[in-house]
């Protein structure tokens, strides 16, 4: 049966919401949750050994736990922390930027993560070479492209798709939240707490298109592949992707739970799923086509 | 490694997005041009612009006969249906005898060194490193002798990266700037279905419309509003994350970036002295007379800051004409600034 993965929390909560989230995800059928700060090494609520606290709790529930690293990497404190996240000594590790990767090249076994931009065979067989044991695609990438490297796939490889949640899009040395805010990055006053998914951005015409999340953009809308997971489990896709959101997270474990054993058909799930989103949902990365569509391709 | 007392001139890398683009930038003063072939093969993938097989081998020999070098991006990443099409544009950028290829892909890396062990590779601002871990794994794999750094470490960053790392670092010097980490940006793909990744564009032409409202002039990209401009105001290329948008009770606002220019005269000496490598001018995109002017007073520049950089300061006239070929005319020193951050 595919896996169920929680990716890494990419908004800023406060110290005992993350706390109380992850105590919550430790009693839903997710089977691998991702831990870490991503997105912005100013945010200070939890620290590593915090992180590693929550990871044995989770070890407890039965999970298996994989600590991610940062993104964007700059400054030397964002690669000593990096550098402490590869050598945790304990736990898998999701390398989110070639930095990491070369930490655990030829050491240690590890996750390539979605930022890497791996795109085609020849780059996947050299992660699997250093020592990946599992791949997460492309956020744009679509279903055939997927399917076709599905087809030449290194031995061991584990392929794990985004599938739900706001799409991580871009990253920049400016933060758009402070931006906003009329606020240097450098004294941020640690405003994205406010708001915990992310800051709306929306055209002149009232349409909602992005979400501002610090220094990450996100799609305003939900990438959303309940309806596909069959589909996914056809071409050998190992792991789904749910991306924390703030609200009724566990009902979205619960719709897909129940979507991979076939409990509730795919329209059924997809309905359930419109009622605990965030914002619209969107599909069209999957069938090639602009990610914010929605819709089965014509 | 140069070492941090150095005022050795940094080369001064331009772009041509045509031959006679080319011509205009080996004509005034570039040591370096960079190209690329009419495909999805590299990061400025727009109609009527690059070059067939027979430009390529002129302005090849019209630079190598003037003393100028001519490196070949091939700087998207190569897609999982059609990876042929990357291998054979560097099999020719080989033939045809380019100095160097600018390249994001390790698949495409690898490739290099098993077929052509001899060519000089540099990592493209695509591959998205921003830290010595990450440059030097590429080195290490791949043996990539230049790094063109993406725009968002601040000047004091990039000297402490420079320490640590025997690589060349490139540093873009003016141009368009792009305000996201190049190579972990899927924006506008989020919009149009192609980005600079998969397709080498971003926000294409192909998916603009104007439409003139009674509320003024609107530019939209595949249907999403992007800016709105009053009667009058200068309308700008819709560039998706450079519209007015409204986020909470801000309304009609740069929410993301200001059309602008990136323009690191002022900081010349600086650059010379923590050993930058090369200074790179972005705009394949624009036109032969673009290129000439923008070519024209950043040798002029690193001349005089070559020079004396103790009595260096960039000249009005300096500043003036880059700011009339900027973008939005007007200028930033963008993440080398760290309060732009």
């Amino acid at each position: 049966m595919i896996r169920l993965s929680l990716g890494p929390l990419l908004y800023y909560w406060p110290r005992n919401t993350v706390f109380r989230f992850y105590e919550a995800m430790a009693a839903t059928p997710v089977d691998i949750v991702y831990l870490g700060e991503t997105v912005c090494s100013r945010r200070h609520e939890l620290r590593l050994a915090d992180w590693v606290e929550i990871a044995h709790k989770l070890v407890q529930a039965g999970k298996e736990v994989v600590l991610s690293t940062q993104v964007l990497l700059e400054s030397g404190s964002d690669v000593a922390a990096m550098h402490k996240v590869a050598g945790n000594g304990e736990f898998l590790v999701e390398a989110n930027d070639m930095g990491a990767v070369r930490r655990l090249a030829g050491k240690l076994p590890f996750v390539a993560g979605p930022h890497l931009n791996i795109y085609n065979q020849p780059t996947l067989q050299w992660l699997a070479s250093l020592g990946a044991t599992r791949w997460v695609i492309p956020l744009e990438m679509k279903r055939d492209d997927v399917a076709l490297l599905q087809q030449e796939r290194p031995a061991g490889l584990q392929t794990e798709v985004f599938a739900y949640g706001r799409m991580p899009l871009a990253f920049s040395a400016r933060c758009f939240t402070a931006r906003h805010h009329n606020l240097p990055k450098d004294d941020c006053r640690f405003s994205c707490m406010n708001d915990p998914d992310g800051l709306t951005l929306k055209t002149r015409e009232g349409e909602e298109f992005l979400v501002l999340n610090g220094i990450q953009t996100q799609s305003a809308r939900v990438y959303n592949l309940i309806d596909q997971v069959g589909a996914m489990q056809g071409i050998g896709i190992d792991v789904v992707r749910l991306s924390p959101q703030a609200h009724s997270m566990n009902d979205v474990v619960s719709v897909f739970d129940a979507a991979r054993r076939d409990a509730m058909s795919p329209k059924e799930a997809a309905a359930q799923l419109q009622k605990l989103m965030p914002a619209a949902s969107c599909n069209g990365y999957w069938y090639g086509r602009a990610g914010l569509e929605q819709g089965a391709p014509a | 490694m140069t070492s941090p007392t150095s005022t050795a001139a940094p080369d001064l890398v331009c772009p041509a997005g045509s031959l006679p683009a080319l011509r205009s930038a080996v004509d005034n003063g570039a040591n370096c041009v960079y190209l690329g072939l009419r495909d999805a093969t590299n990061a400025r993938n727009f109609a009527g612009l690059n070059f067939d097989d027979k430009a390529i081998a002129a302005g090849i020999k019209y630079a190598h006969e003037r003393g100028c070098k001519v490196f070949m991006a091939l700087n998207t990443y190569p897609q999982a249906g059609n990876p042929a099409m990357w291998r054979s544009g560097m099999d020719k950028a080989v033939d045809l005898g380019v100095d160097a290829v600018i390249l994001a892909d390790p698949g495409l890396m690898q490739y290099a060194n098993q077929q052509h062990p001899k060519l000089r590779l540099h990592l493209s601002v695509q591959g998205s490193a921003t830290n010595h871990d990450a440059i030097n794994f590429y080195r290490e794999q791949f043996g990539i002798v230049r790094v063109v750094l993406p725009r968002v470490l601040s000047l004091q960053q990039v000297e402490q990266l420079i320490e640590k790392t025997e690589v060349e670092c490139e540093v873009f010097g003016f141009g368009s700037l792009c305000v996201m980490v190049e190579g972990r940006c899927q924006l506008s793909s989020y919009v149009t279905g192609e980005s600079p990744n998969t397709h080498g564009v971003c926000s294409p032409a192909k998916a603009v419309r104007w439409q003139e409202t009674p509320t003024g002039l609107e530019s939209r990209l595949n249907g999403v509003l992007i800016d709105r401009y009053a009667h009058g105001e200068n309308a700008g290329y819709p560039t998706l994350c450079k519209g007015r948008f409204d986020v909470g009770n801000e309304h009609s606002y740069y929410a993301i970036e200001e059309p602008t220019s990136l323009n690191t005269l002022e900081i010349l000496p600086q650059l010379f002295k923590i050993g930058v490598k090369a200074i790179k001018i972005e705009g394949r995109q624009r036109s032969p007379a673009y290129v000439a002017q923008v070519t024209k007073v950043w040798r002029e520049a690193i001349d005089s800051c070559t020079a004396n950089a103790h009595r260096y300061a960039p000249r009005r006239a300096w500043m003036t004409a880059l700011d009339q070929v900027a973008e939005g005319q007007q200028h930033t020193l963008g993440a080398y600034h760290r309060p732009w951050k």
